[in-house]
């Protein structure tokens, strides 16, 4: 008798408890989110990770440079003008990627006003308009000696060359208010329209007639590259990858040292940094 | 990996004529990675060196308030 009465008490506790500790463990899954947020905590964070992410990019893009200019085989067809591939197609991977980052930063900094996804909108766009050029320029140089000119207006060309404009219409717009709060709205909404323009780069050459070949490096099926020259590429690409990332770090963690200037830590770390100065 | 593609260090500037588009190409990926890589590092430095004169400024502006209080408490 006594177990039958208790038993539904027990119970219902027992459930309290479950959700209550549910509610805990739901905020503990999402801590990293809030955490990430705060510009202090990204900042030591980023701190310790940016030898080995500068490390571990320089030694995969000299691996990649070599490799790729000295060791892969040359192309039956192109020659080897073809060694352009390595720069190329990595840097333009990285400018479609940073772009999606940028406008998925922008689409947080708008939705959760999050500090950190506004600073990092803002870092990906010069990034991203570097790697922007170099496709472009790269992909001029490839085209002289392989279709005998250097730019045609075709989709893909000119898809990329609206994608690199998008990226200084964003560095400029942010230049063009004077405090943050607008700048990185109007550029977070230019960034989030300019986004419509990544799918039409990445099919462009199956939508319409281009001079440009189709993707070589596939996701569903086997790409078509010899793995003696697919190899250098990935390397490539890897590298590329790591040192975009390298950069967003150190654009993001200045972006944040001039935003927090007036705050307690960052005091306190120019006051560190001076005594550092002193005692040399 | 496959061997060394080229049999003399010419061969390998030259390329067979495409050496002019291929070196270009990597040169100028040097250059603007650089360009971007130094940007923050010099920003960041000119960040540290500004903020510290301020902060000195304000150091030396507050000793001599506290000075001429005590000066001024004396008299």
């Amino acid at each position: 008798m006594h177990l039958i009465l208790n038993n539904p008490v027990s119970y219902k506790t027992d459930q309290n408890n479950k959700s209550a500790s549910n509610k805990t463990a739901a905020n503990g899954r999402w801590l990293w989110f809030f955490k990430m947020g705060s510009p202090r905590w990204f900042y030591q964070i980023s701190g310790r990770c940016l030898p080995w992410l500068g490390g571990l990019s320089i030694f995969l893009l000299v691996l990649g440079v070599v490799w790729g200019l000295g060791f892969a085989p040359a192309d039956f067809k192109q020659g080897n003008s073809y060694r352009i591939i390595f720069i190329h197609v990595p840097a333009s991977t990285v400018s479609m990627a940073g772009y999606m980052l940028m406008a998925t930063a922008a689409a947080i900094s708008l939705i959760w006003k999050m500090k950190l996804a506004e600073v990092v909108m803002k870092c990906a766009a010069p990034i991203g308009a570097g790697m922007a050029l170099i496709s472009l320029f790269s992909g001029a140089l490839w085209g002289k000696p392989t279709w005998g000119t250097y730019w045609v207006w075709d989709a893909r060309l000119t898809s990329m060359l609206i994608l690199f404009f998008l990226y200084l219409g964003v560095i400029g717009l942010y230049e063009a208010f004077e405090d943050n709060i607008s700048a990185s709205k109007a550029c977070a909404v230019l960034s989030l329209v300019g986004s419509v323009n990544i799918p039409i780069i990445y099919w462009s050459v199956e939508w319409w007639n281009s001079l440009h070949q189709p993707a070589t490096i596939k996701f569903t099926e086997e790409s078509s590259m010899h793995p003696d020259m697919l190899q250098p590429l990935l390397v490539m690409i890897a590298g590329f990858y790591c040192f975009f990332g390298f950069l967003l770090l150190l654009y993001s963690r200045y972006e944040i040292l001039q935003r927090e200037r007036n705050t307690q830590w960052v005091k306190a770390l120019v006051q560190t940094q001076l005594q550092s100065q002193v005692e040399k | 990996m496959p061997p060394f593609q080229f049999d003399s260090l010419n061969e390998f500037l030259h390329m067979q004529g495409h050496g002019i588009f291929v070196w270009s190409v990597y040169a100028a990926a040097l250059i603007v990675l650089s360009l971007l890589l130094l940007s923050p590092l010099r920003k960041r430095k000119r960040f540290f060196v500004e903020q510290a004169m301020l902060l000195r400024r304000q150091q030396q502006a507050a000793l001599k308030s506290a000075a001429s209080l005590t000066a001024k408490e004396s008299s």
